[in-house]
């Protein structure tokens, strides 16, 4: 980017430069010894055109929306529209969700984000003895089209657009939401938002899968190809980093195992005869927005140049839009305290503005009282309104990728690349990521970056305002916090009986033996899946007979 | 020289949040005490089970989904019922200070928030059991 001439004179007077550092340090040293990223990149005291010399404009960076689309995915970023304002959502019944969902929409969420009970999201019924205690805990409970029905009341589906945190029974809650689209007179093929469904970061990281890989990578193919023809606005995956980041991660780490895993799916669907030119372009990512700012935003970017490189030259995609890196990003839950919660909007509000630098096109931004409970409706509505301060009062929304061009985000976004491919080199020869995933390698490199992490906050080197520097007494009695009602389960469980007492049991009974031959062959399971739920088979009737089929996952304990 | 202390790290339920638990195991483990680390989605009775087998001096608890009073309501009862109520058991995760008055009494030795270092926690640990060794005269 530089001309030889103009980098000798810079030379030069970096020479100049060093000797006036060197007399600073001989009266002041600096903090500390070395500087680095969150992630452990060393950081230069300086950095300058040397650093990004190589840099080619057209090849490395390119206008936004044209490959490697570095600088964005759209032709016009924020000045067409702002990022899809999703807040995470969701708890207890049913009812109070929905109650709760059209309260977001109502304070001008864009979109809606349904976090599921860890019933839901294992595929057991409410009334299931692994259900006990957790029934609408961490999200909504959802046993069959019935209480779906009830989530989604009043909202039209043909206006809103909805992300469903849900992996291994992804199926199911997608087919009851086709069906309660049906109910609605909102034909699938109108349908828009996403489905997690992606189960390796379950194995590596976030812990809710059912079925072994084999057939749980059968599932994820068949949504591929179903919703390519019967729901092609859907994202039918969400490829996400968040939850590896969470874990412990370091982001060279989060980059380079979500795009792994990106390349296992898309392999699997290229061996069933699929086109990556067309599922390609319903591929979404999921990206975490932590503390450290410049490492973050350099981060989004070389994710982005990344997959691009990666759809182009391994698996020949030429349709832009199966090039495109789009992503979901949440705030790093992990990054805030239980410790004089109110700093955590700060955090949210340094992430927040990572994300939008980094050029998401949605974003959660989490509640000051995550680190404590389920975030309270106030808290809720404090961490949507830093999305809209961003969006409306800071101004960087109005020009596209503005930190473009710093020498230090450059070249941070180059070594972010640089190491990732490397990682993703390594799982390729260990075999690729199911094999490196069934070696307990990934989990291996998180987890000891997760124990490195918590040393350095423990000898002091790692500050964490309110934790270990700047501690005060606080009164936790003085805190409102959300509290799920025990009963919840009960209700559940009742609401269950009375539905099992209402429906046709003999259609339910021969629906469920068609998933059950579906299963059993090679036909795609998205039709009897549907057809089974629009009947109100429960969701743990389907995951059941799915897991008498194709068995269960057990997990390689790494430590 | 005192048995080394034996410690069973146990994430019951169905939460996957691991994180925590892997740290504090490893916490533990580098400070010289034996641990046991029991996956996700263990059973109180499969915890209760590898407690008792193990020969353990606690059981450290995992639970960020909300979900903490009714496991350790289950566990201490259940130990209780098998003979094992001299097994320390003690937690941590995503739990409300104001719930952890309840899970006191319903017996758990401590609760350690989000935060907490995990010297804190292996200090913790190190005093209860040479008190409970104490109690029982077992030296060895």
């Amino acid at each position: 980017m530089f001309e030889e001439k103009e980098l000798q004179a810079i030379a030069e007077k970096r020479g100049q430069y060093e000797a006036a550092v060197e007399k600073a340090l001989a009266k002041n040293p600096e903090m500390r010894k070395e500087f680095t990223t969150g992630g452990g990149i060393p950081l230069k005291r300086v950095y300058t055109p040397e650093d990004v010399k190589d840099l080619d404009y057209n090849r490395d960076l390119g206008f936004p929306g044209a490959f490697p689309y570095t600088r964005g995915v759209q032709p016009t970023m924020y000045r067409g529209r702002f990022w899809t304002m999703r807040q995470y959502a969701g708890f207890a019944t049913a009812e109070e969700s929905n109650a709760r969902y059209r309260y977001l929409l109502s304070q001008g969420t864009t979109g809606l984000s349904v976090a599921f009970d860890l019933p839901t999201q294992i595929g057991y019924d409410s009334d299931h003895p692994m259900a006990q205690g957790e029934v609408g805990k961490v999200g909504v409970a959802i046993d069959s089209l019935a209480d779906m029905e009830i989530l989604f009341d009043q909202i039209p589906l043909d206006k809103v657009s909805t992300s469903m945190t849900i992996n291994a029974p992804a199926s199911v809650l997608l087919a009851m939401y086709i069906a309660v689209g049906e109910k609605q007179g909102v034909p699938s093929t109108e349908l828009s938002g996403t489905i997690q469904n992606d189960i390796l970061k379950e194995y590596i990281a976030r812990g809710t899968y059912i079925f072994p890989p084999k057939p749980s990578m059968r599932l994820i193919t068949d949504i591929f190809e179903f919703c390519s023809t019967h729901v092609p606005k859907w994202n039918t995956i969400s490829i996400s980093g968040y939850h590896i980041r969470e874990a412990g991660s370091t982001a060279i780490q989060e980059v380079a195992f979500t795009l792994a895993d990106g390349i296992a799916y898309v392999e699997a669907a290229v061996k069933k005869g699929q086109d990556p030119n067309v599922f390609g372009k319903r591929l979404s990512f999921f990206f975490n927005a932590h503390n450290d700012f410049l490492e973050e935003v350099a981060k989004f970017r070389a994710a982005r140049r990344l997959w691009a490189k990666i759809m182009r030259d391994r698996f020949g995609v030429t349709d832009k839009s199966a090039q495109m890196l789009r992503f979901h990003t949440q705030t790093a839950g992990s990054t805030l305290t239980a410790q004089q919660p109110e700093n955590n909007i700060v955090r949210v509000a340094i992430q927040t503005l990572a994300a939008v630098l980094g050029g998401t096109q949605s974003l959660h931004t989490n509640s000051l009282d995550e680190a404590l409970a389920l975030p309270t409706e106030k808290s809720v509505r404090i961490a949507l309104r830093t999305q809209q301060i961003v969006a409306y009062e800071s101004g960087v929304t109005q020009t596209i990728d503005p930190l473009a061009g710093s020498y230090v985000i450059e070249a941070l976004t180059n070594q972010i690349e640089e190491g990732a491919a490397e990682y993703i080199r390594k799982i390729d020869e260990m075999g690729g990521m199911l094999v490196a995933i069934e070696k307990g390698y990934v989990q291996q490199q998180i987890q000891d970056a997760a124990y490195e992490y918590q040393k350095a906050v423990e000898s002091g080197d790692r500050v964490v305002v309110g934790v270990n520097r700047f501690q005060i007494e606080e009164d936790a009695s003085e805190r409102t916090l959300l509290k799920v009602d025990p009963v919840v389960g009960e209700m559940q469980a009742k609401k269950l009986a009375k539905l099992k007492e209402s429906r046709d049991n003999l259609k339910v009974k021969a629906c469920l033996e068609d998933v059950r031959k579906a299963a059993q062959g090679e036909e795609n399971l998205m039709p009897p899946i549907i057809e089974a739920v629009r009947n109100y088979a429960t969701e743990g009737e389907i995951c059941g007979v799915l897991r008498e089929v194709f068995g269960e996952y057990r997990e390689n304990v790494v430590l | 020289m005192d048995r080394k202390i034996r410690v069973v790290v146990a994430k019951p339920g169905l939460d996957g949040h691991d994180r925590g638990a892997k740290v504090i195991a490893r916490a533990f483990r580098d400070a010289g005490m034996e641990v046991i680390y029991t996956g996700l989605r263990q059973t109180p009775e499969q915890i209760v089970q590898t407690a008792i087998q193990e020969d353990a001096d606690a059981i450290g608890i995992s639970i960020l989904s909300g979900a903490h009073e009714h496991y350790f309501k289950v566990i201490v009862e259940m130990l209780k019922e098998r003979g094992a109520g001299d097994i320390i058991v003690f937690g941590g995760g995503v739990i409300p200070e104001s719930d952890v008055p309840r899970l006191l009494e319903l017996g758990a030795g401590a609760i350690f928030g989000p935060g907490t270092p995990t010297s804190e926690c292996i200090k913790w640990l190190e005093e209860a059991v040479a008190k409970k060794r104490e109690k029982e005269g077992v030296n060895g």
